[in-house]
C-alpha cells in the first residue's frame, strides 16, 4: 500500500514535468502560429524567435501558454494528447484499417513472438548440450558471452536485405532477428539453472545410479526453471526490440517499427509517442504474462512462495 | 573445397575433445585455446564454403574480401568509429552513467524515493527504449549530439536499478558498525556502502556498454550526417556493398568487445576482494 503510494507519486511527479516541459519545448511552434493568426509577439519576426532562448519566449509571450497543450504537431505532446491518440488509433478504429494500432502491434507482436520461441528453443537446447559436453562448453561459452558484448543489432539491416535477396521475406527476417536478441539471454540462464543443483544432490542421484537424462528430467530441468524464467523475461523484452528495429530497415508497411519511421519521417510526433506507448506496454504485458506462468509453474512445482 | 570445410570442422573438433578431455584442461592456457580453434575452424569453414558453394557477394561475402575491405579503408572505418562510437556512445554514456549513479545516491537517501522510483525504473529498464530515438533526433538535429543523447536515455535505468540495488547491500551490522564509530553519511558512504555498492555498479557499467553501442547505432538509421556507422551499414546495405557492411560489424564487434573487456578490467582492480573476482576453484 505505500508502494503503491509511493509509485503513484512518481508517477504524478513524472506527468507534471511532462506537462511542464511542454511550455519551453513547443513555445516557438505556437508563436509562429498566433502570428500566423494576426496576434501580437514580442520577437516579432520567426528569425528573431529562433535565437531568443525557449524560457525568455515563454516569459514576454505568457497568453500563449494555453495553446502549448493542443499543438497539432509539436516538438513534445502533451500527455492528454498522446492518450487519446493510443484511444483513438487503437480502440475507435477498425482493427483491420491500416490506421489501427492493435493492426500494427499484431504484425510486431506475431514476429516478436516467433522469434522468442525459436531463440529460447534453440537457446535451451545449445544450454543443455553445454551443459552435458565439456567440448561444447569450452568452445562455444566464451563465444555466447563474447556476442553479447557486440551491437548485434547493427547486423538487422543486412539481415533483412540478404534473406530478401533469397527471397524470404515478410514475417521471418524480422523473427530471425528477435530469436538472435533472444538467444544469448537464455542460453546463459539457462546454463547457469541447469548447474544450479548442488553437489549433495547429485551425488545422491548418482548413488540412485541414476542416468544422465534421467538426472535431467528429475533433477537438472525443475532446477533450473526459477533461471529459465528470469532469462526468458529478458529474452521477450529483447525479441519485441528486435522486431522493432527489425522492422526499420526495410521502410516496412506494417509494425510498430514502421509507425515509428513514419511518425518520424513527416514530423507527425504524436504519432511516434503512441507508437512508443504502445510497444512499451506491450512488452509490460508479456513481461507481466510471463511472471504469471512463472508463479503458476513454480507453485505446481512446489517452490513458490 | 566443401569436403575440406567438412574436414576442418571433424579435425578442429577433435582436437577441442582431446584438449577438453586431456589432463589440461583446468590450464588458463588451454582454456584460451578451446575457443581459439573453435573460431579459426569457423573463419576457415565460412571462408572454404562461401568459396566452394559460390556464394555470391550480395548474400555472405568470404573472410578474406572482408578483411581486405577492412584494410584498405581504415580511414573511412576510423571516421566512422569516432563519429558513433567515440562522440556518441562514449558520450552518452559517460553522461547517462553518471547522472544515474548521482540519482542513485540521491533515491538512495530517501525511503520514500526508493520505494516509488525503483518499479517505476525496473519497468521502464524492461522496455524498448530505442524507439525514443527518432524523437530525440528530432530534438537535438542529425549530430552526434542525438546518438548521445538516446545512448543516455537507453543506460539510465539498468545503471540507475543497479546502483539503488548496490547502495542497499550493507548488512545493518554493517551499518550499525558505522554507527558505534559515530561515522558521519558522508563517511561511512565512502568507506562502506560505496564500495559495497561496487560490484551492482560495474554490472551496471557493463550492461549499459553494449546498450550504448545499440544505441548510438539504431539512432543513426533515424537521420545523420554522411559519416557514422549506423549510416555507413543502412546506405552500404542498398548499395549492396556487403563486404563494407561486415568490416562496420567487425569494427563495432572489437569495439564492443574491448569496451566490455575495459570494464571487467577496471572492476577486477577495483572489486578485487569480492568473492566473484577472487581466483581459484568455485
Amino acid at each position: 500500500m505505500k508502494t503503491l503510494f509511493s509509485v503513484l507519486t512518481v508517477i504524478a511527479v513524472i506527468v507534471a514535468v511532462w506537462y511542464a516541459a511542454c511550455v519551453p519545448m513547443n513555445i516557438k511552434g505556437v508563436l509562429d502560429q498566433v502570428e500566423r493568426g494576426g496576434a501580437v509577439v514580442v520577437p516579432e519576426t520567426p528569425k528573431a524567435r529562433r535565437d531568443a532562448s525557449a524560457f525568455g519566449l515563454v516569459v514576454n509571450n505568457a497568453f500563449a501558454i494555453a495553446e502549448v497543450w493542443s499543438v497539432e504537431r509539436p516538438r513534445l505532446p502533451a500527455p492528454h494528447q498522446v492518450a487519446v491518440e493510443l484511444w483513438n488509433t487503437a480502440v475507435e478504429k477498425k482493427i483491420s484499417s491500416k490506421r489501427s494500432l492493435i493492426y500494427h502491434g499484431k504484425v510486431t507482436l506475431s514476429a516478436t513472438l516467433l522469434g522468442f520461441a525459436i531463440g529460447t528453443g534453440l537457446g535451451i537446447l545449445l544450454a543443455v548440450g553445454i551443459v552435458h559436453s565439456k567440448v561444447m562448453d569450452m568452445s562455444i561459452m566464451p563465444w555466447a558471452i563474447v556476442s553479447q558484448t557486440i551491437p548485434i543489432i547493427a547486423l538487422a539491416p543486412m539481415i533483412i536485405v540478404v534473406l530478401y535477396s533469397i527471397g524470404v521475406q515478410g514475417l521471418l527476417p524480422k523473427a530471425i532477428i528477435s530469436a538472435y536478441l533472444s538467444f544469448f539471454p537464455v542460453v546463459v540462464g539457462m546454463v547457469k539453472g541447469l548447474r544450479s543443483p548442488d553437489a549433495m544432490q547429485l551425488d545422491l542421484l548418482h548413488t540412485y545410479h541414476a542416468s544422465a537424462a534421467q538426472g535431467f528430467w528429475t533433477l537438472r530441468l525443475p532446477a533450473s526453471m526459477p533461471y529459465l524464467f528470469a532469462s526468458l523475461k529478458i529474452a521477450i523484452a529483447a525479441a519485441l526490440v528486435g522486431a522493432i528495429v527489425g522492422e526499420l530497415p526495410t521502410g516496412a508497411v506494417a509494425g510498430f517499427g514502421a509507425r515509428l519511421l513514419a511518425g518520424s519521417y513527416y514530423g507527425q510526433t504524436v504519432q511516434i509517442w503512441s507508437a512508443l506507448f504502445a510497444a512499451a506496454l506491450l512488452a509490460a504485458g508479456l513481461v507481466a504474462l510471463l511472471g504469471l506462468m512463472e508463479r503458476q509453474i513454480l507453485k505446481r512445482m512446489g517452490e513458490g512462495s | 573445397m566443401v569436403f575440406g570445410a567438412v574436414l576442418i570442422w571433424g579435425l578442429g573438433w577433435w582436437v577441442n575433445v582431446q584438449l577438453a578431455k586431456g589432463s589440461f584442461a583446468d590450464h588458463r592456457g588451454v582454456q584460451l585455446l578451446v575457443p581459439a580453434i573453435f573460431g579459426v575452424t569457423l573463419v576457415l569453414i565460412w571462408e572454404l564454403l562461401v568459396r566452394g558453394l559460390e556464394v555470391p557477394l550480395v548474400i555472405l561475402p568470404a573472410p578474406s574480401v572482408i578483411a581486405l575491405r577492412f584494410g584498405s579503408s581504415l580511414d573511412l572505418l576510423w571516421a566512422d568509429f569516432s563519429q558513433t562510437i567515440l562522440k556518441g556512445a562514449l558520450g552518452g554514456y559517460v553522461i547517462g552513467c553518471s547522472a544515474a549513479l548521482g540519482v542513485a545516491v540521491l533515491v538512495d537517501r530517501s525511503e520514500f524515493l526508493r520505494r516509488g522510483l525503483l518499479p517505476v525504473g525496473n519497468f521502464v529498464a524492461a522496455l524498448p527504449i530505442v524507439g525514443t530515438a527518432p524523437i530525440l533526433v528530432m530534438w537535438f538535429g542529425f549530430d552526434w549530439q542525438s546518438k548521445a543523447a538516446v545512448v543516455v536515455v537507453m543506460v539510465f535505468f539498468p545503471m540507475l536499478v543497479n546502483a539503488v540495488a548496490g547502495l542497499r547491500e550493507t548488512s545493518a551490522l554493517q551499518r550499525d558498525l558505522m554507527q558505534t564509530y559515530a561515522a558521519s553519511y558522508g563517511q561511512s558512504f565512502f568507506k562502506l556502502r560505496l564500495p559495497a555498492a561496487l560490484p551492482f555498479i560495474f554490472n551496471g557499467l557493463k550492461i549499459s556498454t553494449t546498450l550504448a553501442l545499440i544505441g548510438a547505432i539504431v539512432a543513426e538509421f533515424f537521420g545523420s550526417p554522411t559519416v557514422g556507422m549506423g549510416f555507413r551499414i543502412s546506405t552500404s546495405v542498398g548499395q549492396l556493398a556487403l563486404d563494407m557492411v561486415w568490416a562496420e560489424i567487425v569494427v563495432a564487434a572489437l569495439a564492443g568487445s574491448a569496451f566490455y573487456g575495459l570494464m571487467s578490467l577496471i572492476e577486477k582492480q577495483a572489486t578485487f576482494w569480492h568473492p566473484s573476482q577472487r581466483r581459484g576453484r568455485n
